[in-house]
């Protein structure tokens, strides 16, 4: 009986745990991607500002209420504006951000192509 | 011909490059949120300050008067300076202003009001910061005027006397 219970324990105490690990997997993973906007430099997760600190609070409540991840962004993206994502998407404002690499290897693939191979 | 375009793409890359680094040079480094757009002003809970009692969000502003949410907090020196801009406004009685006591202690809180007097209707507390994150605050002091439950301006910082002077000129 005694080793049952034992087990027993054993079984609860690692079950939370691993649900409790898995959770702040998620706010870390979140509060990494948000700028601490009134630091320098500096994400969320990084900083131990009030403004920080607050947001951490608020990020583990809307996780809580069972918000997804992308929800959460878009939350903060509300409230803050685009600039707190340190993964901007894609719009007007971001479009030469995202096409710029995308141009540059183009463009230098091409003097490649064209001074070496085309040379042969 | 292909010697000829080479350095023209070359100069013509640098010259890019060259536009988008000397206009970065012009861009303020500090970071300054839209604060002109209108917002509708967020759902919350809050407890009220001198009485501790629960208080819901929509039962705090009415429709068709203003009010000033004022974030504030003992410990915060910007605050202080700001305090008698808004004992001036309280004069007028035009605004109902709402104090939002941020991360602060109930005593701190009490003899800050003592000593410099309350130019607030209602208080209500936040004492972990959530609710200033619900308001999109940066901080204290931070300051929104409100009209039919939506953010009209703005500010962050402490007021001065251009600011009210702007505040009496928008609740005209």
């Amino acid at each position: 009986m005694k080793f049952i219970k034992f087990i027993l324990i054993f079984i609860i105490l690692f079950s939370l745990s691993g649900v409790n690990a898995e959770d702040n997997d998620k706010r870390n993973k979140i509060t990494k991607n948000l700028r601490c906007l009134i630091c320098q430099g500096q994400s969320v997760y990084d900083s131990d500002s009030e403004f920080a600190n607050s947001l951490k609070i608020v990020v583990e409540k809307k996780l809580q209420e069972g918000l997804s991840e992308d929800q959460i962004y878009e939350y903060f993206k509300i409230k803050y504006g685009e600039w707190i994502l340190y993964d901007p998407g894609l719009n007007k404002n971001t479009y030469i951000l995202w096409l710029l690499p995308i141009l540059i290897f183009l463009i230098g693939g091409a003097i490649i192509y064209k001074s070496f191979i085309v040379k042969k | 011909m292909k010697n000829k375009i080479l350095p023209f793409l070359v100069i013509f890359i640098f010259g890019i490059i060259f536009f988008i680094f000397y206009k970065g040079l012009e861009d303020s480094k500090i970071y300054t949120p839209d604060a002109n757009t209108k917002k509708e002003i967020p759902v919350f809970n809050t407890k009220e300050f001198f009485s501790g009692e629960n208080v819901k969000s929509s039962s705090i502003f009415e429709l068709d008067k203003i009010y000033l949410l004022n974030i504030w907090s003992s410990w915060c020196v910007p605050c202080r300076q700001e305090h008698p801009f808004l004992m001036n406004l309280n004069l007028d009685n035009k605004l109902n202003i709402i104090g939002l006591n941020y991360k602060d202690s109930f005593k701190n809180a009490e003899n800050f009001l003592k000593e410099l007097g309350n130019p607030y209707q209602e208080i209500f507390i936040d004492l972990d910061g959530t609710i200033a994150i619900e308001w999109g605050a940066y901080g204290v002091p931070e300051t929104f005027l409100i009209y039919n439950s939506q953010i009209i301006k703005k500010y962050i910082g402490p007021l001065n006397q251009e600011l009210v002077n702007e505040i009496n000129l928008l609740i005209k």
